[in-house]
């Protein structure tokens, strides 16, 4: 598993506070994992922070899924 | 009890009556206040009557790109904003038939759209924190309208709907969201008024007198400390019992 995924998976984990083994490439944050949209928008300020990149709004409305955060964060980190 | 201390808050229009009532109570209350407005002398001259914990950044609301800068420059120099007072406001008064699309646009602008930029641009360090005050300076004519005024009351009215929507979303992370309501308050705005309009509204006001920028930085104060914790998206009127909502 790349740096990058692990990364972002713990920071998954950590924020919606949920068991690391439901943390898959295809879940969505919001069907699988329980979080609201008020949780999307944090994740993303979590990634921003912990990847020092910006994701502007429009590309933050499509990451829906855990694979969605990495792809992004990978093309542009 | 309204202990400010270790808290950033950032008033806009703190050069006008309200606005420095409002820089002055929440300073008192041990705050370090970020005061924004047009006039740059004013507001040194409000930094040196206040004293330490006080920045200066000033801020011509009527130009987007100022907002914006606003937000970047009030987090340069005091980091996280907790408390933010969207306090600035216009009025271009015209009866409906004869009003411009400017003045339309520019009290829409600066009263409500700036409120909105400011708040989504300072919410995110408040998320972060679990901890946050947005207090909006709305107006009795936001409620019960006003002749003449149909652009600042329909930008008021507004305050109060975005306030209450701003509210559900982030109360769950420790944010509130209130708005100040004030009646007439002395200020070099209800100045403009002549006697006769003064008087007619005095009879108007069970309290029988104005209100002071004071008793409104009392409200903003309470919404502000954490004793209003428990108390969002509603808006508190000031005004003397002239009309109790």
């Amino acid at each position: 598993m790349s740096d990058i995924a692990e990364k972002v998976k713990k920071i998954v984990v950590e924020h919606l506070g949920v068991d690391e083994d439901k943390v898959t490439e295809t879940a969505s944050f919001i069907d699988d994992l329980g979080a609201d949209s008020l949780d999307t928008v944090e994740l993303v300020m979590a990634f921003e922070e912990e990847f020092g990149i910006e994701i502007p709004d429009d590309a933050a409305e499509k990451i829906q899924t855990v694979k969605d955060a990495i792809d992004f964060i990978s093309a542009n980190s | 009890m309204f202990n400010l201390e270790g808290k950033k808050a950032l008033i806009t229009g703190a050069t006008g009556g309200i606005g420095a009532a409002i820089a002055r109570a929440l300073h008192s209350a041990g705050a370090e206040v970020i005061i924004s407005g047009t006039r740059a002398a004013k507001l040194e001259e409000l930094k040196n009557e206040l004293g330490d914990r006080v920045h200066v950044v000033p801020a011509n609301l009527s130009e987007r790109e100022s907002v914006d800068a606003l937000i970047k420059d009030a987090q340069a120099v005091a980091g996280t904003i907790d408390i933010l007072v969207n306090n600035a406001g216009i009025t271009r008064d015209n009866l409906a038939m004869r009003m411009k699309e400017d003045e339309w646009d520019s009290v829409m602008q600066v009263n409500l759209e700036t409120a909105f930029r400011l708040s989504k641009g300072l919410m995110r360090g408040m998320m972060k924190s679990r901890w946050g005050r947005i207090v909006n300076i709305t107006s009795i004519v936001g409620v019960t309208g006003n002749p003449g005024q149909a652009n600042y009351a329909a930008s008021k009215a507004g305050m109060i709907g975005m306030s209450k929507s701003l509210a559900q979303e982030v109360a769950s992370r420790g944010l509130t969201v209130n708005c100040v309501a004030p009646g007439f308050i002395v200020t070099p705005m209800t100045d403009e008024l002549n006697d006769d309009q003064k008087a007619a509204i005095t009879t108007n006001i069970p309290s029988g007198k104005l209100g002071t920028p004071e008793d409104i930085a009392a409200a903003v104060l309470y919404l502000a400390s954490d004793e209003g914790g428990y108390v969002t998206g509603q808006t508190l009127h000031v005004n003397g019992g002239m009309a109790m909502i």
